[in-house]
């Protein structure tokens, strides 16, 4: 049968991803746990999902591989298997194997095919522990229909109404074959909607679905227990559609009678509360008491949609800031009161689309658990891994980048922070090291943390390293505290193959994590103390969007500084600056502060304008102060921040674009490529 | 000003025909598919884009966008321009891209029979030849027809 699956791949997507993520974290579980079975049910209950949902997708070696996954965690379940590091092993090989397909499908390429390995694998891994598998193999075939035949005579809820009536009526009246059906769908069966479409298929090819029990969009949704209702109408011959609806898996016919025109009557929806219909839903739930989830509803949308809505509340905005404006030139009392109005509504606004950019970093951390799982079983380390905070939320733009830098933090921490197992012992340390990952939110800040309690950073190898890399002289490395000197491993050039060992990854620097972050407009710190562990502390802005911003202006032009690089503003006088070797400095609360003229890193031409009060803006790259000299400071301000474009990206010392009030556009300086 | 004046000097019978905006630059006539434009404007506030090529007059806010815009006299080292009231702004969205470019004046929008688009970049063009995608004659006129998808992408990279 021909069936626009399109429609469905990308329900099927986004559920099969959502039964990979669980099949994962109950695995985890059931790892850590081996007795605690009762996780198996769920995990079964996934695979077994998946496997429904690939069959009928058409997506065969996926379902493949599903089932015969299903066998062995039958067995496991059933305890007719014991669940070894070997078993888990496997099935995690087959997870895994299950998300490259479901990518490649994703893609739109052709799936993965060839799980010969996995399946062998799991078979034998069978056959080896299980002599009594008799039997076993029925649960695979679990999606067999297991309705009652309800006899014909059950009360249905159809209810007419007038127009309803009339359509029938005229119907009969012209001798067509009008019919009720009531059609009966397996339970167990995964994505009714796909069944309810081939149904109306079926019948629409030769004769009208003209009623239904649920709504047509219920039924859509998927939204009915294990049957719905129908009125049909045909010319002449039922059998052949009838057979048809027979012939698709999963749906049975369980009754159909001529629509008798007697009972053609208006109904009073009241009935629809009924106690049969009630009664029977309730049944159903009964049976499978842990199905009942709260729906929620969900969208999901294009960033670029929601980029768009942002655009449109900021222009909102700017217009109102003119309204506001005549509403003052001209003095119309009525007019400011409704600009009011629009105002608390625009600014309402302007929060909620905010918030729709939120989500829960969640997403991010799932990934996690399987990673620390995988890479300390390649270690031979033993670690006990923590998450907090998994639903603290962040714009979609910087969950999109946040998970590399994590990642590689988590790989750093065990492979060079968390200490081999006998080694712990022998430092009087808990056997499994132990990692923390926490989110939390804080005022306009998302903290996120990453703990261990290993090896720490040892300062005195840094400080070799630092010299031995020319980056302190010897000197220099002696005045420097241990603070100071940890703060290193985030220079770049640092990471190298000799200090791998001890506190980096695998040929990503430190630096590259400190670059992203600092890309997010983030800002990364780490305690370490050697011998206990070492403590990432990231902070990051909630949105990318809309910051905080400091205005100046110099000669004609207005420029906007992300308060992130901001330290302070300061007015200092002519004479206080003093010039080393063309550069000029000036001393701050007893520390020498470099002096960059803000019309130069611009491509202002000098003016010779002398006054003696200077505006300065000390503002920061990395753990270098700069002062910024500025015609004026305008003051703080929230700004939408808006990409130059494709032609203009990547120009140094430019981060974007805001829309003034005045509709003019400013320029974002960039503080890291300005200077 | 004449809409279609198809002239019918070769084929009797119109072929397919595409609509262009002309426009002037240092004296010169040129073309660019009227598919191309988003807009004509005149000359809107433009903020200076520091450290941008010298050919980037900067970007304008138009309805919310920022949009950069490109002074095809420096781009091309054609003879000085003054802003005048005839300079005009020719937005332009190519595919994702959007741009603008300052021109001279707008003159006009007329249909040109592609059959009669000449692709020999062999004769005299004070432009960049890349950027062209051939000449029409009109009566004594010479229209260059640009395209400007070639611009904007050499821009990017």
């Amino acid at each position: 049968m021909e069936l626009d699956m399109n429609k469905y791949l990308d329900v099927f997507l986004e559920e099969s991803r959502e039964h990979i993520r669980t099949l994962n974290s109950r695995l985890l579980q059931l790892e850590k746990n081996p007795q605690e079975t009762s996780g198996l049910n769920e995990i079964f209950r996934s695979a077994h999902t998946l496997k429904g949902m690939s069959s009928t997708m058409g997506f065969i070696a996926l379902a493949d591989l599903t089932h015969h996954m299903e066998n062995l965690l039958a067995e496991l379940k059933e305890g007719k298997m014991q669940v070894t590091s070997r078993a888990i092993d496997i099935l995690f090989a087959c997870i895994d194997r299950l998300q490259i397909m479901i990518d490649d499908i994703a893609g739109g390429k052709k799936p993965h095919e060839d799980n010969a390995d996995l399946i062998h694998a799991l078979e034998t891994i069978r056959s080896a522990q299980a002599e009594t598998a008799a039997g076993t193999t029925q649960h695979a075939e679990a999606v067999v229909l297991t309705v009652d035949d309800a006899p014909d005579t059950r009360a249905h809820g159809m209810i007419y109404n007038d127009y309803d009536i009339t359509i029938l009526k005229e119907a009969l009246s012209r001798g067509f074959n009008v019919q009720y059906l009531n059609i009966g769908v397996a339970p167990n069966s995964m994505m009714k909607a796909v069944r309810v479409f081939m149904v109306f298929k079926a019948l629409e090819e030769s004769g009208e679905v003209i009623k239904t029990n649920p709504s047509a969009q219920e039924l859509d949704e998927g939204k009915f227990d294990d049957q719905f209702e129908l009125i049909y109408i045909c010319e002449g011959d039922l059998t052949k559609a009838l057979a048809r609806i027979n012939q698709i898996s999963e749906v049975k016919l369980l009754g159909n009678h001529a629509v008798d025109p007697s009972e053609l009557t208006v109904t009073e929806p009241v009935i629809k509360a009924g106690p049969q219909s009630s009664a029977g839903a309730a049944e159903v739930k009964k049976n499978e008491p842990d199905m009942v989830a709260p729906v929620r509803h969900t969208v999901r949308v294009d960033i670029e949609k929601l980029d768009l809505l942002m655009n449109l509340v900021g222009e909102l905005v700017m217009h109102k800031g003119r309204l506001e404006q005549i509403g003052v030139l001209y003095k119309m009392e009525e007019l400011n009161n409704a600009i009011e109005q629009i105002d608390r509504i625009t600014s309402d606004l302007q929060s909620v689309v905010m918030k729709v950019r939120m989500v829960p970093i969640e997403q991010v951390f799932n990934r996690f658990p399987r990673m620390v799982r995988d890479l300390a079983k390649e270690l031979d380390k033993e670690v006990d891994f923590y998450m907090e905070g998994k639903e603290t939320e962040l714009d979609r733009t910087v969950i999109d980048e946040i998970g590399d830098p994590l990642l590689h933090l988590l790989r750093n921490a065990i492979d060079h922070g968390l200490e081999l197992p006998q080694q712990r012992l022998s430092l009087q340390k808990k056997r499994q090291g132990q990692l923390y990952l926490r989110a939390r939110h804080e005022g306009n800040h998302v903290f996120i943390e990453v703990e261990d309690d290993g090896a720490g950073i040892n300062p005195d190898k840094v400080r070799e390293r630092a010299i031995e890399s020319g980056l302190l002289g010897i000197r220099e490395a002696e005045q420097l505290s241990d603070e100071e000197i940890i703060k290193l491993v985030f220079e770049s050039g640092f990471s190298t193959a000799e200090v791998v060992t001890d506190i980096s990854g695998r040929g990503v620097g430190m630096d590259v994590v400190k670059s992203k972050i600092e890309a997010l407009s983030g800002e990364i710190i780490v305690n370490s103390k050697p011998g206990y562990g070492s403590l990432f502390k990231i902070k990051l802005p909630l949105t990318l969007a809309i910051i905080q911003a400091m205005m100046v202006t110099v000669q004609s032009e207005t420029y906007a500084i992300p308060l992130t690089s901001v330290d302070e503003t300061t007015m200092i006088s002519a004479r206080d600056i003093k010039v080393i070797q063309g550069q000029e400095f000036i001393t701050l609360r007893g520390s020498i502060l470099p002096l960059l003229r803000l019309n130069r890193l611009v491509e202002l031409p000098e003016t010779d304008q002398t006054t003696d009060e200077i505006y300065v803006v000390v503002v920061h790259k990395g753990s270098k102060q700069v002062g910024l000299v500025v015609d004026t400071l305008i003051g703080q301000q929230e700004i939408v921040i808006k990409s130059l474009g494709k032609i203009l990206d990547g120009i140094p010392g430019i981060a974007g674009a805001i829309i003034a009030r005045d509709g003019s556009v400013c320029l974002i300086l960039d503080v890291a490529t300005l200077f | 000003m004449s809409l279609s004046k198809v002239p019918l000097e070769k084929n009797q019978s119109p072929g397919e025909t595409m609509q262009v905006v002309v426009f002037f630059l240092a004296g010169a006539e040129y073309a660019v598919e009227i598919k191309q434009v988003e807009e004509i404007n005149r000359l809107l506030n433009i903020t200076r884009v520091p450290h941008a090529p010298s050919y980037i007059e900067g970007v304008i806010n138009l309805r919310g966008n920022i949009i950069p815009v490109i002074n095809l006299h420096k781009k091309f080292n054609l003879s000085g321009q003054e802003f005048d009231p005839q300079t005009r702004i020719i937005v332009l969205k190519i595919n994702d891209l959007n741009a603008a470019i300052i021109v001279d004046r707008v003159s006009e929008v007329i249909y040109l029979e592609v059959d009669h688009i000449v692709a020999d970049t062999q004769f005299f063009s004070p432009i960049n030849a890349e950027v062209i995608e051939g000449m029409v004659k009109r009566e004594d006129r010479l229209i260059i027809v640009l395209d400007l998808l070639k611009l904007l992408n050499k821009e990017i990279n």
